[in-house]
């Protein structure tokens, strides 16, 4: 059994409790569907934007439990820090009163409803099908090598995040600044009064 | 208790992106359907970052953190545009934003 997926034995890895355990997975990711059906469903848009913050801290505590510190903290300061604030500000923008008395849902949510089902029974299937392939994979992995070494060299070590940014991804973290700038521009003359 | 395998992350990420996926389909709220975009976009970072542990190394984490700016840099442009939009129309809802019909 690989020792990074199972939870027993990750007590050897961190050093202290075990952090992955089964009751914190089902706790966050009950949470996170709660807070996804919430915000799609809530009429203030309020609400709304509350129970995505919900989802998306709880999605944060499963990239902890999934040993993305890092992840986890740029979810927390960029999506519940910054997006969600932006969100709260347009929502008290444009909030009109009759916004909250329409209907929630457009004339065609019927067919919206099948096309997702049948989105999920897609899901399903692959899921069913493919069910040996996913953990294997990460079996073999481990095999044979030190969990102590695996663990510090590839979880969760931000200078291992700083070397792939400005050596493997160089490229792409520049065309990533130059996709902000080209979205900070395109936001500041998009609210302009006169354009 | 079983064990929490790449699977179940998978399962959870699969919910959220459906529940997004009928976000965007059925709801009326442009800014609400800007949120079920989020939803999608945060399904599939816990997809990313679950393949990467599975793996064992950071390219998944990595294209996590490159999907997050893109998901800022839409959602700025995106409120951009809805802000523009609303000093014109007043309105707010998807089905009456249908300029481009004229």
């Amino acid at each position: 059994m690989n020792p990074i997926l199972n939870p027993a034995m990750n007590s050897a890895l961190s050093g202290g409790a075990p952090v992955a355990t089964p009751f914190f997975f089902y706790m966050l990711s009950g949470l996170a569907v709660i807070g996804g059906i919430l915000v799609i469903t809530r009429r203030n848009a309020v609400h709304s934007a509350l129970a995505l913050i919900v989802t998306l801290l709880s999605v944060a505590g499963l990239y902890l439990m999934l040993y993305a510190p890092f992840v986890a903290g740029v979810q927390i300061i960029v999506y519940a820090g910054g997006i969600m604030v932006l969100f709260l500000f347009v929502i008290m923008l444009v909030n009109i009163e009759r916004a909250s008395k329409d209907r929630r849902f457009n004339r065609i949510w019927p067919i919206g409803l099948v096309a997702a089902c049948t989105l999920m029974g897609l899901f399903v299937s692959a899921f069913v099908k493919g069910r040996a392939l996913f953990p294997d994979r990460g079996m073999a992995l481990s095999e044979g090598s030190n969990t102590q070494e695996i663990a510090k060299a590839l979880y969760g070590e931000v200078n291992r995040f700083g070397q792939y940014t400005f050596g493997q991804y160089t490229f792409a973290f520049e065309i990533a600044s130059l996709l902000l700038l080209v979205a900070i521009l395109g936001a500041v003359i998009m609210t302009k009064k006169k354009i | 208790m079983v064990p929490i395998t790449t699977l179940h992350y998978l399962v959870v990420a699969a919910a959220l992106f459906v529940l997004g996926v009928i976000g965007v389909l059925t709801r009326r709220n442009v800014v609400i359907v800007l949120m079920s975009i989020e939803l999608i976009l945060n399904a599939v970072n816990l997809n990313l970052v679950a393949f990467s542990h599975m793996w064992g190394n950071l390219h998944g984490q990595l294209f996590a953190i490159f999907v997050t700016v893109d998901a800022a840099a839409e959602a700025a442009v995106g409120l951009g545009i809805l802000i523009a939009f609303f000093r014109n129309k007043e309105t707010i809802n998807v089905d009456e934003i249908d300029l481009l019909k004229w």
